[in-house]
């Protein structure tokens, strides 16, 4: 019997074995990827474990992300507050048990957990846990404008739209809004009051990053500086307004057709948002033109912000299917109509606020597209800096001639044209209006970008509004006004 | 050294690692935890001494690594379940005094000659199975987690399987010491009696839907029926067998398929009927190489829920890998594995028939009931609840498994002393 004992014995060691070997797998094989699972509440439990950092506007006072500690099951847990409520509720998102992350509470999790690991502070954070301490995250420091936040959210009144704000030299986001905003302490315990529509939008989506608009006459900047750049045309060219422009054999009306123009320049065509004119000028140049001038302003990619990428769309021309159309043929696109910021179904140009800023901040820097950045500085907890965002020019869009030229073209927008209303009193802004009709009374997008003062610019603007009856000059700039007054007063 | 100063001194080791144990939990939950968890650790150390003393006067010549094994096994058992339930850790305090009793017991009443037992290896098997079918009856008989193995008696709840098991173990070793030579022939009339009680047993565990000790059972049969046979394709064709009717068991029973399911995918019933195997395999992950240690380890969820059911019974190994890592439960299934050899080596040196199998089956049901749940929480096989021996939070398993102890020490006591005496004849 002893042999068949023996073997026995083998038998049962070679099971317990296999144990080992499974633990092995699981414990060092697969441990990262398990680690890695969404639904790993043990995960959740250790990143809410940690004394998450704090988030700062601009002023490094104003706190817009805090922590209470809370005993949960035996765990010391840090729950996020947001004492500003819906201040800058898109930029900074939320960190929640139920629904996870939005935000640069996500996008700049690794920082916030203190994760963002280099040998040493790997090793720091080994120690800290050996020793039980609690891991502190890194603290955000933003560039966003507390009061300038209040103002803008203020002044769209919980109307949908965006508004966004560039300082041009660098690239810094002044402010970034979304209407109607939302109160992200209520994510957690009430989220579909913090979800639920008002004025027929919902309130999570960040508009000023991830919502598309036709653009309308504020397209007329990039026309313009695609015209001037091409040197085909100056300033003073001129050019016969009929009231309408003939696209494939159709007038293409101006926004009022009552008065026609006559004999005007390509200013005056700005100041007054002529369609006619720029429909010849869109015609003349070609659409493949116009959109590799998008493309300079930063069209066509992703903006870069710290937030997360799905939180941020791309501009550009888009079918009406949703799908983001980039032209290879001059047939491909309706260059008349696309000059003034209108396109058919097969593709109309599509702009997110934060783009339409990038426009406008580029020609207040003479040409040059500063990489936009909300995050200013990382600070570690024990007070030294983690990193520090430089300024970062993405590429020239416009010579620093044409900028200069359609500056100028763009102050007399604000001084006597269709944009008096961003007007402030001993300060010149430049600007231009828009009006996206759908067709449907009470629903056109209107639009304003501008950039103040004009000759030393400190802020560029961009709000866009849903659902508006008015225009962009009676609707969009009074607000923009009212933003560019706060930063620059 | 003699035999019992040497389990002595590995009583002192275990000691020592119970009281550093029960230190790491008090240090690590301060605020949870009362100082009283220290005397645990001392409690412990007299309740094993009792047992050792016990050893002296009984079965002085038994293996001395034994009982300090079991003494680890279940020291590292209440450490765990006093970290996740201080009043749990009590009770389960309680059942192993119940269970020392039991093998003070078992030493004291079988110490001149166990082997009487084989006179009553029918009544053991009867009795066996009269148990397994108690949980089946309507009053008394209790369904916890899908699986009717309780029964409920004034206010006492208990799992008369784990019993079960160690009778049917005797009657194996008796029916099969005398079966043997005829058995070997392989005449099918011979496998009567053998196959009926079988039957009835495979039978009790349908009607109970515990697919866990059906497995567990039919190895110990197996294997037992191998080491008395010596052939080897009884073995090959009972395996076979077994995966044919589990094959046929998988088309009949949905509560198979739905074991078997979870097993190839657990991340497909993620949200229902995986979330225990996905939450203990996070767990386990979590405790990486070295662990989080002793009470550190995360076991609710954010929102204060437990993590995972069952966790200080069926799914103890996954705690005790998150908190002692890869490095601990290595040891801890090393222990299982020292534990095994020294039953086995108790098999080789017994000098009859009997004592053979009884030691052999008494070790293998110990190593392939700690496979099966540890197997089933590593995703190695297909998960089925019981208990792991020693260490799981419940007083019938950890009755059974001294008197599982008491029965390897009995056999390991006389086949010592019989070869010194053999010895001493020759010198």
């Amino acid at each position: 019997m002893n042999r068949q004992i023996a073997r026995m014995a083998v038998v049962g060691v070679v099971l317990l074995a296999a144990l080992i070997v499974g633990t092995t797998y699981w414990q060092a094989w697969a441990a990262s990827g398990l680690a890695d699972r969404q639904d790993n509440s043990i995960q959740q439990v250790v990143q809410f474990s940690v004394k998450r950092g704090k988030i700062y506007a601009a002023d490094g006072k104003t706190v817009l992300a805090d922590n209470v500690k809370q005993k949960v099951g035996g765990q010391t847990l840090y729950l996020r507050r947001y004492p500003q409520r819906g201040l800058a509720a898109h930029i900074v998102g939320y960190s929640t048990r139920v629904r996870s992350r939005a935000g640069l509470e996500a996008s700049e999790n690794d920082f916030l957990t203190g994760s963002n690991t280099n040998l040493s502070t790997f090793l720091d954070t080994e120690f800290d846990k050996l020793r039980g301490t609690t891991v502190e995250g890194n603290d955000l420091h933003l560039t966003l404008r507390p009061g300038a936040q209040a103002v803008a959210l203020n002044a769209l009144g919980g109307k949908c739209g965006a508004a966004v704000v560039l300082e041009p030299r660098t690239g810094r986001v002044l402010v970034s809004v979304s209407s109607p905003t939302y109160d992200p302490n209520l994510i957690e315990r009430n989220y579909d009051l913090a979800s639920k529509p008002r004025f027929g939008c919902p309130p999570l989506q960040n508009r000023a990053t991830a919502g598309l608009y036709t653009p309308g006459s504020t397209f007329k900047v990039v026309t313009a500086s695609a015209a001037l750049d091409s040197r085909e045309f100056t300033p003073s060219s001129t050019f016969n307004d009929p009231g309408y422009c003939i696209e494939y054999g159709t007038h293409v009306n101006n926004y009022d057709t009552s008065s026609p123009f006559g004999n005007v320049t390509l200013a005056s065509a700005m100041q007054n948002s002529i369609n006619s004119v720029f429909c010849n000028i869109g015609q003349a140049l070609g659409g493949l033109r116009i959109v590799k001038q998008m493309k300079s302003f930063g069209f066509y990619s992703v903006p870069p912000l710290e937030t997360p990428v799905n939180e941020r769309a791309i501009s550009g021309l888009y079918n009406n299917k949703g799908k983001l159309v980039d032209p290879k043929e001059e047939s491909q696109i309706d260059a008349g109509r696309l000059a003034f910021g209108q396109g058919p179904e097969t593709g109309e140009p599509r702009t997110t606020p934060l783009q339409l800023a990038m426009v406008a901040a580029a020609i207040a820097n003479g040409g040059l597209v500063m990489r936009p950045y909300v995050v200013e500085k990382i600070i570690a907890p024990d007070g030294s800096e983690v990193t520090k965002t430089k300024p970062d020019t993405l590429g020239r869009a416009v010579s620093e001639n044409t900028a200069t030229e359609v500056r100028r073209m763009m102050e007399a927008v604000v001084s006597g044209g269709t944009g008096t209303a961003a007007q402030i009193p001993g300060i010149s802004v430049a600007g231009k209006t828009g009006t996206a009709e759908s067709g449907v009374a009470g629903r056109n997008t209107t639009s304003f970008v501008a950039f103040a003062p004009a000759g030393n610019p400190r802020v560029a603007v961009a709000v866009i509004l849903e659902r508006q009856s008015g225009t962009g000059g009676t609707t969009a700039a009074p607000i923009a006004k009212a933003i560019m007054e706060a930063l620059i007063r | 050294m003699s035999y019992r100063n040497r389990e002595l001194a590995n009583l002192f080791v275990v000691a020592v690692i119970t009281g550093l144990g029960f230190a790491s939990v008090y240090i690590a939950r301060q605020d949870v935890v009362s100082t009283g968890s220290l005397s645990y650790a001392l409690f412990f150390f007299a309740l094993y001494v009792t047992a050792h003393v016990i050893a002296r006067v009984a079965v002085p010549q038994a293996d001395p690594y034994l009982l300090p094994m079991a003494a680890l096994l279940t020291a590292i058992g209440v450490t765990e379940i006093y970290r996740l339930d201080p009043d749990n850790a009590f009770r389960q305090g309680l059942w192993i005094v119940v269970g020392v009793a039991a093998f003070a017991g078992t030493l004291l009443a079988l110490r001149h000659d166990y082997r009487r037992l084989e006179s009553y290896k029918y009544l053991f098997g009867l009795t066996a199975v009269g148990l397994l079918f108690l949980p089946a009856l309507p009053v008394i008989g209790e369904r916890i987690n899908g699986a009717r193995l309780w029964v409920h008696v004034g206010g006492i709840q208990f799992q008369p399987g784990e019993l079960a098991k160690i009778m049917l173990i005797v009657f194996l070793a008796g029916y099969l010491r005398e079966k043997r030579e005829v058995l070997a022939q392989g005449r099918l009339k011979d496998f009567g009696p053998l196959l009926a009680i079988w039957g009835a047993a495979m039978l009790v565990i349908v009607m109970t839907d515990d697919l866990g000790s059906a497995l567990l059972y039919y190895g110990i049969f197996l294997a037992m029926l191998y080491v008395a046979t010596a052939r080897a394709w009884y073995a090959a064709a009972g395996l076979t067998l077994f995966l044919g009717g589990s094959a046929l068991l998988y088309h009949f029973v949905p509560r198979v398929q739905e074991r078997v399911s979870i097993w190839i995918d657990p991340w497909a019933h993620a949200h229902t009927s995986g979330y225990q195997i996905t939450q203990s395999l996070y767990s386990i992950g979590n405790g990486g190489f070295s662990g989080k240690g002793f009470g550190k380890g995360v076991f609710a969820t954010t929102n204060g829920h437990d993590l995972i059911p069952q966790l200080n019974t069926d799914f103890i190994y996954s705690a005790l890998a998150q908190e002692l890592g890869l490095v601990g439960s290595a040891a801890l299934v090393l222990v299982y594995m020292l534990f095994c050899l020294r039953g086995f080596r108790i098999a080789l040196l017994a000098q009859d028939g009997f004592s053979k199998l009884l030691a052999v089956g008494l070790t293998f049901g110990f190593a392939l009931q700690t496979f099966i749940i540890v197997g089933g929480v590593l995703r190695l096989i297909p998960l089925t609840g019981i208990t792991l021996p020693l260490v799981s939070y419940g007083g019938s398993s950890v009755v059974a498994n001294f008197i599982l102890l008491a029965g390897l020490l009995l056999v390991s006591h006389r086949a010592n002393s019989l070869s010194q005496i053999s010895m001493e004849g020759r010198s």
